[in-house]
């Protein structure tokens, strides 16, 4: 049961989310935005885990950090983002948006049944504007992007990973 | 008289309320009803077809795999594409991977606590457990040493105030029969299951370039590029990995699933007399062995009032017992109506909310029917019309399973036992094991299929300069869904998704008859209704998946499971 892929990712950025309900879709929303601005070291891989759960439980095991990227509803100005670790992980899963998010406590408690959680959880919220039926994200969460971005890239740093700008440019 | 209200239903995904009427200890009347608004489809509209798939399979995140395979045979269905045979195998392993992933996760991770207690498990003997498992079934995981290690690590986790995972139970609960000893191995299973089903899901990695929400289909086939001597593609060295999972898988299902679901058959012989319900069933053929869809690999149909004699099969792609048969009403839903049941060609879906009303308006999933009847679908449709077309597979799992039901209970459970809540996870355990084989059985076509040089795996789709409509149907982990779309000058004008808990969750239609949940939960004893365990068991059943069956989410309210009794 414990079994550690030979040279397997260390780190998971994880964005979680239904890319059809607008700010719901913020994680997957910023996984693509990472892919494309970024170069990813071996140890780090990206994940759009949309709305599922149990189907992450191999990518999610034996990790040192997982960062998840997630809307978060904590009664702040749209496009706020929040931080969360430590003893704040569980608030996170208090402020239930979707079902998704059941899923996602319900794989983190199984990995520490197995003994494979994470060493390190930390989760980037963007509070959300809009669940309207839409694949694009509302102004204000699209502008917190870069600030999401930025929280991500330093938490990589710290751990070791310093990412490289890819060289292409962005497409409009 | 009791009313009780329990919302949501935990354990499943998305939402779903239950209200039953207790009279006498037992349920007399039950009203189900979808609180997520859905309403996707309308994402739809205007786009180019060849995306549908991608946007489908956005609907959920338990049967991502399963709206993505729909929409392309819809699409398919109104071009009348032919599509590679390479893509159809490809097509037919990730469907067959996926249903044995959840399968497992249905009955081991979702269902089986409402039978086992896992507290129970704490005063079992260890060495007694093993004695017992070993008696049954070959499965190397049974011995002495691991369900004494099981025991431990439940102990400590228990000790240290976390149950964790095992959180929700009604632990302790009069309905609970299992002696420790089984509940000991239900345990060791469930842990064991977590395990197994990784090689499931891999292999729809593999082969869908991710998981979840693969990213190989196209309309007109697969994107996967075959060569046989290259690292990045689809290559023997990975077709080979992949079988060496399917032998894994194999193992679990046969030696372990199908002997547990017995198991708990023989203990709880009762529940193959609750929880029938409807008795009309609706099932798809499914894995299409040539390029047009004209034969399959299992067989789907129609069976009306449980009559096996009485079996009218689907045959082909685009069906027109199925095309012509379906109807949606929403004159239980909050939907506008007035119109009666619509074919999904012509579905609407304009919200108009009316509060709870036991009489009126109560859910937000439609009430869909074949042929004007109610209908219910998923593994035990499946396994019904497998057994009217004497499907040799699901004949060969579904005797075993009973042989270990009567080697265990000293009872035999007649056909008519399978009209059940028990019979409902007999007949997905041994949908399970009809998959694997299938699983195996595409794979070999798929190698000699390369074997013989073709490497085909795509025939490009051209739109026409006018209005065509299509559908695709798909026999899913929880019974038959269906993709309809009308396309005008290659862009989609309407799309509908009838998923399988459309039809089971279904409120009354539009004849005021109760869909499949409601149906099959009257009559159902409660022990005590604070703590309706039994409804639950019956809900579990069908498995439920509400976030695609009904047309998101109350944002702001805190989600607090919530039983009334009044």
């Amino acid at each position: 049961m414990n079994r550690r892929p030979a040279g397997g990712a260390r780190i998971v950025v994880l964005g979680v989310g239904n890319l059809l309900a607008s700010d719901e879709g913020v994680g997957p929303h910023f996984i693509a935005r990472l892919e494309r601005r970024w170069e990813l070291p071996a140890a780090v891989r990206a994940i759009d885990g949309g709305t599922s759960a149990m189907d992450l439980l191999d990518d999610l095991s034996h990790l040192d950090l997982l960062l998840i990227v997630d809307a978060v509803a904590g009664d702040a100005r749209p496009g706020t983002v929040h931080v969360l670790e430590g003893d704040r992980i569980p608030e996170f899963f208090t402020l239930k948006l979707s079902p998704h998010q059941v899923g996602l406590s319900d794989v983190l408690a199984t990995l520490r049944w197995n003994g494979e959680s994470p060493r390190e959880i930390v989760i980037v919220g963007v509070e959300p504007a809009s669940f309207d039926l839409s694949m694009d994200l509302s102004p204000a969460v699209q502008e917190a992007l870069s600030a999401v971005e930025g929280l991500v890239l330093a938490r990589l740093e710290r751990a070791g990973c310093p990412l490289a700008r890819r060289g292409l440019p962005e497409p409009a | 008289m009791t009313r009780i209200t329990i919302d949501p239903i935990t354990r499943i995904e998305g939402h779903l309320r239950i209200d039953c009427d207790i009279d006498a200890g037992r349920v007399g009347k039950a009203w189900a009803s979808g609180t997520m608004w859905r309403g996707v489809e309308q994402i739809l509209l205007g786009r180019d077809p060849r995306d549908a798939w991608a946007i489908t399979q956005r609907f959920c995140g338990v049967c991502t795999t399963v709206h993505a395979i729909c929409s392309v045979r819809a699409v398919e269905n109104a071009l009348g594409l032919d599509i590679p045979l390479n893509a159809q195998y490809i097509r037919n392993m990730i469907v067959s991977a996926h249903a044995v992933h959840d399968e497992l996760v249905h009955f081991y991770h979702l269902s089986a606590l409402d039978w086992v207690d896992v507290v129970s498990a704490l005063s079992a003997d260890p060495d007694k457990a093993a004695a017992l498992a070993e008696s049954v079934s070959p499965w190397t995981g049974n011995s002495k040493h691991q369900m004494r290690a099981v025991k431990e690590r439940l102990a400590g986790f228990v000790k240290g105030g976390q149950l964790g995972i095992f959180t929700n139970g009604y632990w302790g609960h009069p309905a609970m029969k299992l002696p420790p000893e089984v509940n000991l191995i239900a345990v060791a299973h469930y842990l064991q299951a977590l395990d197994v089903q990784r090689r499931a899901n891999k292999v729809v990695a593999i082969l869908g370039s991710k998981t979840p929400h693969i990213q190989n289909v196209a309309v007109g086939g697969v994107s996967n590029p075959i060569a046989t001597d290259s690292q990045s593609v689809l290559s023997v060295e990975r077709l080979l990995a992949v079988k060496s999972m399917i032998d894994e898988l194999r193992a679990f299902v046969t030696q372990v699933y199908n002997i547990d679901v017995a198991i708990i058959a023989a203990f709880y012989p009762e529940y193959t007399k609750i929880g029938a319900g409807v008795l009309n069933y609706l099932a798809a053929p499914e894995y299409p062995l040539d390029s047009k869809g004209t034969q399959f690999a299992t067989p789907g149909g129609y069976i009306a009032n449980g009559d096996l004699g009485g079996f009218t099969p689907i045959r082909t792609f685009g069906d027109a017992f199925l095309r012509d048969g379906v109807k949606e009403s929403v004159k239980h839903s909050w939907y506008k109506g007035g119109k009666g049941a619509l074919h999904p060609y012509k579905g609407e879906t304009e919200a108009e909310y009316t509060d709870f009303q036991e009489g009126g308006k109560y859910s937000w999933v439609k009430s869909p029917t074949f042929h004007d009847q109610p209908a219910q679908v998923g593994p035990l449709a499946r396994v019904l019309t497998g057994v009217a077309s004497r499907h040799e597979p699901t004949l060969r799992y579904l005797n075993s399973i009973l042989a270990t039901v009567k080697a265990v209970g000293k009872f035999d459970v007649p056909l008519s036992g399978l009209h059940s809540t028990i019979g409902r996870h007999a007949a997905r355990s041994v949908m399970c094991a009809v998959n694997v084989d299938i699983l195996e059985q595409q794979w070999k076509l798929l190698m000699e299929n390369l074997a013989r040089g073709d490497t085909a795996t795509f025939n490009a789709p051209v739109f026409p300069k006018a209005q065509i409509q299509g559908f695709g149907f798909h026999e899913a982990p929880r019974g038959i869904l269906s993709h309809w779309v009308v396309i005008e000058d290659a862009k989609i004008k309407n799309y509908q998704a009838v998923v399988p808990t459309t039809w089971n969750a279904a409120p009354r239609n539009e004849q005021d008859a109760p869909g499949p949940y409601e149906a099959a939960l009257v009559g159902t004893p409660i022990a005590q209704p604070d703590r309706p365990l039994e409804v639950l068991r019956t809900v579990h059943s069908f498995d439920p998946c509400l976030a695609c069956a009904v047309h998101l989410v109350d944002t702001t309210t805190k989600e607090v499971v919530e039983v009334r009794v009044q």
